[in-house]
């Protein structure tokens, strides 16, 4: 996407005539990294953000209307799945991009547990070129860890980053083996490149389908204890301390892994978090009706948790909220609890039920939401987005907080439907999502409108 | 005779979902068809025409008789259908296994699943009356009737200021969550006891006391489940050995003489004798093991009937 991107533009600035010009006015316009929440004015130039237009720019815009909106930097995911290569039945690269531009985000990290895995540089150059051709928000691939993600032998990191990864990863498996978790760190350090990793020690979690305590005792579903987050949270920031790399722990669901986080980050231990929209607004009471779509890996947790986790965005333990994005299709997923695949889709439900959870319910106010889904998730992985600085990417959101709708998997651009939020009423909805200064999304996928 | 009164599942999932107004209707149409069972014609005509499908994914042999049996006492025909004979092993869900059954006309499903939970979705799936025969450690409902049933006729209709004590493998045993439910519904106390791996604490949110000092669960006790040790479904790690088991909580005469005289000593079976308890316990005059076992017929036949009526009314004259 990025290559595509600037090649459309190139050259498009010489002449003011071919420029394409975006002003967004009206808006509330909330970019965290540069402090800003006032009303006034976006405006973009050949795909990049600038600071004013001249007037000739002005009436030869492209004008939106945002008022009563607000406008805000493309949101930023560093944890989906695509499915591309090898589960396209699931998800692909062009049907997840538009879930991801119809939730507003403009830029997702995919995760490397494809059909064959994301192991080599040939896999990611055929990954890229699929972005190229199909992505309609950017997209930057992930690597994994180890060969097969099997936890045995360590991927070609060097050649991986060089083909273009942001992180490597053997997300959906941990790492379970210390010593080649211990030499990924270290060899991934000398490349300046993140090590994210799915903190669940597998012995502990073997049968495990829910979360463990009261309510999977009363289901009698296989109960999956925080230990086996916590132990790994635990062996994650000991590497960390000790090598220097940087580990970023995904989706975090157990309150004592948060405080452990909470204290390495005291240590200035190089380790960055995230959390995700369920585990922050969901717990395991909901799957007392054993529907498949409260299943996932982690498993929802309780109430003490959930807290636990909206503290730690709060106070910066967390530094992100991540969707872990994970298509399933309705026959994979339609079968008894214990078979069901672990997972639930995430883009375009991710907005609504953050501003639910965090500032309907008065944890934090909406500026903060928005660096938690822009700027906060970018520096994670030190990419090139989540702001409205002049001369950025012009990536912007345009959303409505108080537009009310209700989640119908018909109207979903994800290939899957697999969401516990299917039927409910949300509110918070994206209007429009711009990449480079195109709009991707206005209510209905860019692609379609074509 | 008995009234149907207020009963309107189509299904019997769970006993945490049922009323004690509803578990009442059960026993009394279990007590009437229990007089049956001593007539040479045994077979009642009330669901006659009526199809039954045993679907068992998981292995069982008493329950599955159980139910075969009670079918055929209500006249009705009962269809056998075990997890390697069905099309489950060529790739079929179980979605579509259902609504194949349903396809052929069947009146009635019971079934067995390894997976907790799966006769609660079968039951969205169908509209034909879902018969929970055990779903994983969830729950074995027409078990707990059965024992309920059989401390009821020994103690009258409430159990208040009762204590039953389960004893055993309680974190792999739909029996014993059933019994949770039911028992505390009448008016019981239930106290848990067992090692700790098999016990957690967790279970006191279901109302229960846990216990893991096997003499002081059962100095008070007036009625004491045993619970076979599943040592099939257990990972190894949950307790050293069963000859461990057996010496830190099998039932043998030394533990036994703890318990008031005429307590009542249960167990849903198979019985590992020598482990859980002590062959002679097993055959006491304290034992009702057997009375359990005829006591399921009636029980699963008020079950079919109801749930049966509950989808397709049938008149009270032809029910006994």
């Amino acid at each position: 996407m990025r290559e595509r991107r600037e090649s459309r533009f190139q050259g498009g600035g010489n002449l003011v005539a071919m420029s394409k010009v975006l002003w967004i006015s009206g808006g509330r316009v909330i970019d965290p990294a540069n402090n800003r929440d006032e009303s006034g004015d976006v405006f973009a130039v050949d795909g990049r953000v600038v600071s004013s237009l001249s007037e000739e720019q002005k009436s030869a815009a492209r004008r939106i209307d945002a008022g009563g909106l607000v406008v805000c930097p493309g949101f930023v995911d560093i944890h989906v799945h695509l499915r591309e290569p090898g589960q396209t039945h699931k998800e692909n690269i062009a049907s997840g991009t538009r879930a991801a531009a119809a939730g507003g985000f403009t830029t997702v990290v995919c995760m490397p547990n494809t059909e064959p895995p994301a192991d080599n540089a040939g896999t990611i150059q055929f990954i890229k070129d699929a972005i190229a051709r199909d992505a309609v928000v950017n997209v930057y691939p992930t690597g994994c860890i180890t060969v097969g993600r099997q936890g045995e032998r360590l991927a070609p990191t060097g050649s991986l980053k060089r083909a273009g990864v942001v992180a490597i990863t053997d997300d959906g498996d941990c790492v379970q083996n210390n010593e080649i978790m211990r030499r990924a760190v270290e060899y991934a350090k000398m490349f300046d490149i993140c090590v994210m990793d799915h903190c669940q020690d597998a012995a502990l979690t073997e049968g495990s389908v829910m979360n463990e305590g009261a309510n999977s005792i009363r289901f009698g579903l296989g109960g999956w204890p925080n230990s086996a987050e916590d132990i790994i949270v635990s062996r994650n920031v000991i590497l960390s301390s000790y090598s220097g790399a940087h580990i970023h722990l995904q989706h975090i669901t157990s309150a004592y892994a948060v405080d452990i986080i909470r204290r390495a980050k005291q240590r200035g231990i190089r380790i960055t978090a995230e959390a995700s929209p369920h585990h922050i607004s969901l717990t395991d009471d909901l799957l007392k009706t054993y529907d498949v779509n409260y299943k996932m890996n982690p498993p929802l947790r309780t109430e003490e948790d959930r807290q636990a986790l909206i503290s730690g965005l709060l106070d910066g333990t967390l530094d992100c909220i991540a969707t872990d994005h994970a298509p399933h299709t309705d026959y994979e997923k339609d079968r008894e609890f214990d078979y069901a695949p672990f997972g639930i889709i995430g883009l375009e439900t991710a907005l609504a039920v953050c501003l639910q959870t965090l500032v309907v319910a008065g944890k934090c106010d909406l500026p903060f939401l928005v660096s938690l889904l822009t700027n906060k998730p970018a520096k994670v992985l030190k990419l090139d987005a989540g702001t409205l600085s002049p001369g950025a990417m012009a990536d912007i959101t345009i959303f409505d907080p108080e537009r009310e709708w209700t989640a119908n998997p018909d109207d979903y651009q994800s290939r899957s439907v697999n969401s516990p939020w299917n039927g409910q009423q949300l509110r918070g909805k994206v209007a429009q999502t711009i990449v480079a200064g195109e709009i991707v999304w206005s209510g209905e996928s860019a692609s379609k409108m074509a | 005779m008995t009234s149907t009164g207020t009963w309107t599942h189509k299904d019997f999932i769970s006993i945490e979902d049922i009323t004690r107004d509803e578990l009442e209707i059960l026993f009394k149409l279990a007590s009437s068809f229990k007089q049956t069972l001593g007539r040479s014609q045994k077979k009642l005509p009330s669901l006659r025409g009526k199809t039954l499908v045993n679907l068992f994914m998981e292995p069982s042999t008493r329950t599955r008789v159980s139910f075969e049996i009670a079918a055929s006492r209500l006249s009705a025909d009962s269809i056998f259908i075990s997890a390697s004979a069905s099309s489950l092993v060529k790739g079929e869900t179980l979605r579509d296994t259902a609504r194949n059954i349903v396809a052929l006309n069947a009146d009635l499903l019971v079934m067995r699943h390894s997976a907790p939970g799966s006769s609660l979705y079968l039951s969205k799936i169908i509209d034909i009356p879902v018969i929970n025969a055990g779903d994983g450690a969830h729950a074995h409902p027409t078990q707990a009737l059965l024992d309920c049933f059989t401390l009821r006729e020994r103690w009258g209709s409430d159990f208040s200021g009762k204590k039953v004590t389960i004893l055993g493998d309680i974190l792999f045993s739909r029996v014993a969550r059933s019994n949770i439910w039911a028992l505390q519904k009448l008016g019981a106390k239930v106290t848990l006891v067992g090692p700790s791996t098999l016990v957690p604490e967790y279970f006191s949110a279901m109302g229960v006391e846990v216990s893991h000092d096997l003499k002081r669960a059962l100095v008070d006790t007036d009625a004491l489940m045993l619970l076979r040790i599943q040592h099939e479904r257990q990972t190894s790690t949950h307790f050293p050995s069963l000859r461990e088991y057996t010496s830190m909580f099998g039932l043998n005469a030394m533990r036994a003489s703890w318990l008031k005289p005429g307590t009542i000593i249960m167990h849903p079976g198979p019985i590992n004798r020598g482990v859980e308890i002590d062959s002679k316990l097993a055959d006491s005059d304290h034992s009702v093991i057997l009375e359990q076992v005829t006591n399921g017929i009636i029980c699963r036949m008020a079950v079919l009937y109801l749930c049966a009526s509950a989808v397709n009314p049938v008149s009270r004259e032809e029910v006994i």
